[in-house]
C-alpha cells in the first residue's frame, strides 16, 4: 500500500514514544527487579534472598507505579488513548511478540514442566523461581511454595500494580475506578489470601467466588470429599457453590447483566482488565471472528456440562454409600435438570426465537445422548456415566481448556490477539452468563438516539471484539451474549452516546426499536 | 432503474443503503478520496494514534459487494445532464436515471496570502490528514487559524503528538460567536489548560514562503507578531464543494438548491448532506447544516424520495454534539449566544448545564451541556412538548446519560435555582431507566 496514511499509521513505530526521564528510570527499576527474579530462577546464588525476594517485588511494583503515574496523573483526566497504534508493544510489533512468547513459555514451564521453575523433586527441597518465594509462602501459610504459590504471587501482584494504572487512567470515570477496586479485592482477598491462610488452618483450599463451571474442579471427587471432611466450613463451602450456580448468579445476572461477575469479581476477568488492559484494541471484529466465538465457546460449555456430568456419576458410583444422595437420585436430578433446560429452551417463546436453530437441534440433541447414556450406564451398572472413562474426559478438559486455551492462549497471547481471548472463545462460565444475560436479563448498552458519528472508538476499544458502532450508529441498544460490561466503549465515546443501564420495563423489546430511522 | 451517487461520505453512503433496503435498483458510488467508506468525524484520531484508518471504516469491505453497491474510485469531471451521463476522469462515462450529489464541504479559504504554499492544508478530507501527516515529522510548531470545531480538533491533534500548537482565533472568546459566554470561557480556558498557545482577537495575516514554497512562519494580523512554524491548519470553517458545477445548468447558490424532497432544479437530480442547501428550512433550522446527523437524514430521505415514496426532509429539533479536548459538549434546540436561561456550573469549572426558555411562557426551548451526558430522547420529548422550566428541572434526573455512580449535580442544580428565584422545587423522577422509560411512554 502506497498511501502515507496507510504506510504511517501500520507500521510497528513511525513515531517516537514520548518518555519523560522519569518514566526511564521507573523502567530501569522494574527491569532490575525482574532481573533479580530471572537471576533466581537460572539457581544464581544470592546473598540475602529474603531480603531479595522483597527487593525484586517492591521493584518491580515501584517501577511499573512510577511509570504509570508519569504517564497518566502528569495529564488532565480524559481519555488517554495517544500513540496506542504507534506502540511496538500494543501494536503487535517485536516487544508484543517477545512479551508473548516469555509468557507463553511461562505458562508452559508452569503446567507441565514446573521442575525447571525449581519445585522440589523427591524429599530435596525447592530451588530456583519456586524457592525464591518460599519465605512468602512460610510466612502465610507454614508451608515451602509450589510453582502454583508462584504463580498466585505473581498474578495476584499484576492485578494490584495494573490495576492501579487503570485506575488513574480513567480516573474520570467512576464506574472504571469502582469495578477496579472491585476485581482487586476479589482477587488479594477471595483467590488469595484466604484460600492461603485456610490451607494455613487445613481446611479445604477453595476460592469461593470461582465457581462452576469456571472452576471445572469444584465436583471432582478430591475436590468434594474435602469440602465433605472440612466439617461445617467445607459444608458452607459445597453448598455456598451450588448455590451460585443455581440462585446467586442467575438472579445477579438478571438484575445486572454477566458483568457483575466478569469486570467486577472474576479473576480471568480481573487480569485481563488490567495487566491486559493495553491489549484491549487488538481483538477480532470481524463477523467471521463473532461466528467462531459463538461456535466454540458453546461446544465447550456443552464439553464442560457432559465432563461434569460423568464426573458427578462416578463420584457417587464409586462412593455408594454415606452420603445424602445414591447414584439413583442424582441420575434423577441429573435428568430433572438437562429435560428443564431442553425444555425451557423449546418452550418459552422470547428466548427461543433468540436462539439459533442448528445451535438448538445441536444442543438438543447432544444432551438428549448424554442423557440417554448416563440412565443406560445406570442401569447397566456401567462405572462411567457416558461410556467414555471419564479420568480421560475430565483430563482432556483440564489439558485442552483449563491449560492451553485458559492459560497459554489466554494469557501468554493478551499482546497479539487481545486481552479477553479466553473469556470469549473459551470461558464456558461466560457462555453460561452470556445465554443468561441474552434472555433473561435487564441490561442493555443504550444508544442515546441518533448521536453516533461512526468514529469507531467503541468497536476498536472492545475487548470482547463486538462491533458495538454497528448497533450505535443504527441507534440501536447494545445486547450481545459476550459483552462482559466493562464500560469501555461508553468511556472512550467521545460524544457520549453509550450508556451501560439496568431496566425491567422492556426486558424483551430492547434492542427491537431502532431510533435512528428518520422515515417511520 | 439506475442510480449514480457523487461521493461516499456519510451522506451518500446511507442513502446508497437505503435505497439497497428499498429495492433492487442498480447503484454506484463515485468517489475520488478513499477505496471505502470512513467515518470523516474519526480522521483525528487515526493522527493521535487512538485507530488505525481501517478501524474507522464502519463496514467491512466485503459489506458492498453482499449489498450489491458499485465503488467507483474516480473523480466526475463534468455531468451531462441532458444526457444523464457522468463524465469521469479516468474511467468509462457511467450512465444514469438518477443521481444524487453528496459532494460535501471544502475547507475555507478567504484569499491569504501564502494559503496555497506547502505545508498549509484544512481539515476535511483524508488527503488533508495525509498533509498533516507528512509535514509532522520533526515539526516543531503549528498553527492553527479559526476557532471553530475543527480548529481544536486538529490543535488536540498536534497536542497529542507533543507538537506545540498556536491557535489564531478571531472572536474574543474561543467559538463565542455560537457558545454562550460562560461556555467559550470554560473552553477558552480548558485550552490554556492543555498548554496550547490560544491568541485570541487575532486573525491571520499571512503565511511566510521559506523561500522553497513551504510554510515557515505566519503573521498576526493585528499585531504583526511573527509565529515560527512548520504547517499551517487552516481551519475557518467549511462550504459546499460545488464549484465544478457553477456555470452548469444546475442552480447553485452557496449549495445546490433543493426543496423539500432534496430535488435539485433538474429532474432526476438529488442533493444531499453538506453540498445541498433547502430552500426553505424547517423553522429553527439552517438551509445549509454541515454536520454528521444531517447528512445521514438526508441520506436515508432522499433514498425514499429516489425510490417513489415523497417523503418530507424534516430534521426534526436541532441537536449536535462535538468535543473539545476533554470536554464533551451536547446542544438539543435553540441556545442562542444570548438568552434568557438558567446556567449551572460545577466547581471543577469543567461541566455545566444551561436551560435556555422564554420569559413570559416559561417554556424550554434549548438545553446546552458541557461535561455532561444528556438522554437524546428525553430532551427532545421536552422540547417537543413544550416543557416548562420548572417542570423539567423537577424531573432532570430522567435526562442524566451519565456512567453509572458519576456524581450527580441535579440538587446543585434545583437548590442554585431555588434560591435565586425564592422557589422550593423538589426533585420528583429518580435516575432510573425505568423512570425514562414510563416517561417516555406517557
Amino acid at each position: 500500500m502506497s498511501d502515507p496514511v496507510y504506510n504511517s499509521m501500520s507500521v510497528a513505530n513511525p513515531h517516537p514514544l514520548h518518555l519523560d526521564l522519569q518514566q526511564k528510570l521507573a523502567s530501569a527499576l522494574a527491569a532490575i527487579g525482574l532481573l533479580i527474579i530471572l537471576m533466581a530462577a537460572i539457581n544464581i546464588k544470592m546473598v540475602a534472598t529474603v531480603q531479595m525476594l522483597w527487593l525484586s517485588l517492591s521493584l518491580i511494583s515501584i517501577g511499573t507505579i512510577w511509570f504509570a503515574y508519569r504517564a497518566y496523573l502528569t495529564k488532565s483526566p480524559g481519555i488517554k488513548n495517544d500513540g496506542i497504534m504507534f506502540s511496538s508493544l500494543t501494536n503487535k510489533g517485536l516487544w508484543a511478540w517477545m512479551a508473548g512468547i516469555f509468557i507463553t513459555g511461562f505458562y508452559v514451564l508452569l503446567y507441565w514442566f514446573p521442575s525447571y521453575l525449581g519445585l522440589a523433586q523427591d524429599d530435596q527441597g525447592n530451588t530456583g523461581l519456586v524457592a525464591f518465594f518460599d519465605p512468602l509462602s512460610m510466612l502465610l501459610k507454614s508451608k515451602p511454595a509450589s510453582q502454583w504459590f508462584v504463580y498466585g504471587v505473581l498474578y495476584t501482584l499484576a492485578i494490584l500494580i495494573f490495576g492501579l494504572r487503570f485506575i488513574w487512567k480513567y480516573r474520570y470515570n467512576k464506574y472504571q475506578i469502582l469495578r477496579t477496586l472491585s476485581v482487586m479485592f476479589f482477587q488479594l482477598g477471595f483467590a488469595f489470601l484466604i484460600p492461603e491462610f485456610l490451607q494455613k488452618l487445613n481446611y479445604p483450599y477453595n476460592d469461593m467466588k470461582n465457581m462452576w463451571p469456571l472452576n471445572y474442579y469444584f465436583f471432582d471427587e478430591w475436590s468434594i470429599k474435602g469440602f465433605l471432611e472440612g466439617g461445617n466450613l467445607g459444608w458452607f463451602m459445597l453448598l455456598f457453590g451450588i448455590l451460585m450456580i443455581f440462585i446467586i448468579s442467575p438472579v445477579l445476572t438478571y438484575l445486572y447483566g454477566k458483568r457483575w461477575y466478569c469486570s467486577w469479581v472474576c479473576g480471568c476477568g480481573g487480569l485481563a482488565e488490567t495487566a491486559g488492559d493495553a491489549f484491549r484494541h487488538l481483538s477480532d471484529k470481524s463477523i467471521k471472528a463473532w461466528q467462531i466465538e459463538r461456535w466454540l465457546v458453546h461446544l465447550v460449555l456443552l464439553f464442560a456440562f457432559l465432563m461434569t456430568m460423568g464426573v458427578i456419576y462416578s463420584f457417587f458410583h464409586n462412593n455408594p454409600q454415606g452420603y445424602w444422595f445414591d447414584k439413583g437420585s442424582i441420575v434423577m436430578l441429573i435428568s430433572i435438570i438437562v429435560i428443564g433446560l431442553i425444555g425451557t429452551n423449546w418452550l418459552v417463546k422470547p428466548f427461543k426465537n433468540k436462539i439459533d436453530q442448528k445451535a438448538l437441534y445441536i444442543f438438543t440433541g447432544v444432551m438428549t445422548l448424554g442423557l440417554l447414556l448416563m440412565i443406560v450406564s445406570y442401569f447397566t451398572g456401567n462405572k462411567n456415566a457416558l461410556f467414555i472413562d471419564f479420568y480421560t474426559l475430565r483430563s482432556s478438559y483440564g489439558f485442552i481448556i483449563g491449560a492451553i486455551f485458559s492459560g497459554i492462549v489466554g494469557v501468554g497471547f493478551y499482546p497479539l490477539m487481545g486481552n479477553r481471548v479466553w473469556c470469549r472463545f473459551g470461558c464456558p462460565m461466560a457462555a453460561i452468563l452470556g445465554i443468561q444475560q441474552k434472555l433473561f436479563s435487564r441490561f442493555r448498552i443504550t444508544t442515546n438516539g441518533g448521536q453516533c458519528i461512526s468514529c469507531g472508538n467503541c468497536s476498536t476499544y472492545c475487548e470482547m471484539g463486538i462491533d458495538v458502532r454497528s448497533y450505535a450508529q443504527k441507534g440501536q441498544n447494545i445486547v450481545r451474549s459476550s459483552c462482559v460490561g466493562c464500560g469501555i466503549c461508553a468511556a472512550v465515546c467521545p460524544r457520549g452516546v453509550l450508556r451501560l443501564e439496568n431496566g425491567s420495563e422492556d426486558l424483551f423489546s430492547k434492542t427491537d426499536e431502532i431510533r435512528n430511522i428518520q422515515v417511520k | 432503474m439506475k442510480v449514480a451517487i457523487i461521493g461516499n461520505g456519510v451522506s451518500g453512503i446511507t442513502a446508497a443503503r437505503w435505497i439497497r433496503k428499498l429495492g433492487n435498483h442498480q447503484i454506484s458510488v463515485i468517489s475520488s478520496e478513499s477505496d471505502y467508506f470512513f467515518s470523516r468525524t474519526a480522521l483525528m484520531y487515526v493522527y493521535m494514534g487512538h485507530m488505525k484508518f481501517d478501524d474507522i471504516q464502519p463496514y467491512e469491505p466485503d459489506f458492498w459487494l453482499k449489498n450489491r453497491i458499485d465503488l467507483v474510485k474516480d473523480r466526475v469531471k463534468q455531468v451531462v445532464f441532458d444526457e444523464k451521463k457522468l463524465i469521469l476522469e479516468s474511467s468509462e462515462p457511467i450512465v444514469y436515471d438518477k443521481l444524487i450529489f453528496a459532494l460535501g464541504s471544502k475547507s475555507n479559504m478567504f484569499g491569504w496570502p501564502g494559503q496555497d504554499l506547502n505545508g498549509v492544508g484544512g481539515l476535511y478530507a483524508l488527503q488533508d490528514l495525509q498533509n498533516m501527516e507528512a509535514f509532522s515529522s520533526g515539526l516543531e510548531r503549528a498553527v492553527v487559524v479559526g476557532g471553530g470545531l475543527i480548529g481544536i480538533e486538529m490543535a488536540e491533534m498536534f497536542h497529542s503528538r507533543k507538537i506545540p500548537v498556536t491557535m489564531l482565533v478571531r472572536e474574543s472568546d474561543y467559538w463565542n460567536n455560537v457558545l454562550p459566554p460562560e461556555e467559550s470561557a470554560m473552553i477558552s480556558r480548558h485550552i490554556v489548560k492543555h498548554g496550547i498557545d490560544l491568541r485570541l482577537n487575532s486573525n491571520l495575516g499571512e503565511i511566510i514562503d521559506d523561500g522553497d514554497g513551504k510554510a515557515c512562519a505566519v503573521v498576526v494580523k493585528e499585531t504583526g507578531d511573527k509565529v515560527n512554524c512548520g504547517y499551517v491548519g487552516l481551519t475557518a470553517g467549511v462550504s459546499p464543494n460545488v464549484d465544478f458545477l457553477k456555470n452548469s445548468s444546475l442552480e447553485v447558490e452557496r449549495g445546490i438548491m433543493v426543496d423539500d424532497y432534496l430535488r435539485t432544479n433538474i429532474g432526476d437530480v438529488y442533493a444531499i448532506g453538506d453540498c445541498a442547501q433547502i430552500r426553505e428550512a424547517k423553522p429553527g433550522r439552517k438551509n445549509i447544516e454541515a454536520v454528521w446527523y444531517t447528512g445521514r437524514m438526508m441520506g436515508e430521505v432522499v433514498a425514499h424520495n429516489v425510490c417513489g415514496n415523497k417523503i418530507d426532509y424534516d430534521p426534526g429539533i436541532w441537536f449536535n454534539s462535538a468535543k473539545f479536548i476533554d470536554i464533551e459538549y451536547q446542544v438539543y434546540g435553540d441556545v442562542p449566544q444570548e438568552s434568557n436561561s438558567i446556567y449551572w456550573e460545577h466547581s471543577c469549572g469543567e461541566k455545566s448545564i444551561r436551560i435556555v426558555y422564554d420569559q413570559n411562557t416559561q417554556i424550554v426551548t434549548g438545553l446546552n451541556l458541557m461535561g455532561i451526558r444528556f438522554r437524546h430522547e428525553v430532551c427532545e420529548k421536552w422540547l417537543a412538548s413544550k416543557a416548562k422550566l420548572e417542570d423539567v428541572l423537577e424531573n432532570i434526573c430522567l435526562a442524566d446519560f451519565n456512567p453509572e455512580f458519576y456524581e450527580t449535580y441535579e440538587k446543585s442544580l434545583i437548590s442554585q435555582y431555588n434560591e435565586s428565584f425564592g422557589k422550593e422545587l423538589v426533585l420528583k423522577s429518580k435516575r432510573s431507566l425505568n423512570s425514562v422509560l414510563s416517561f417516555l411512554k406517557q
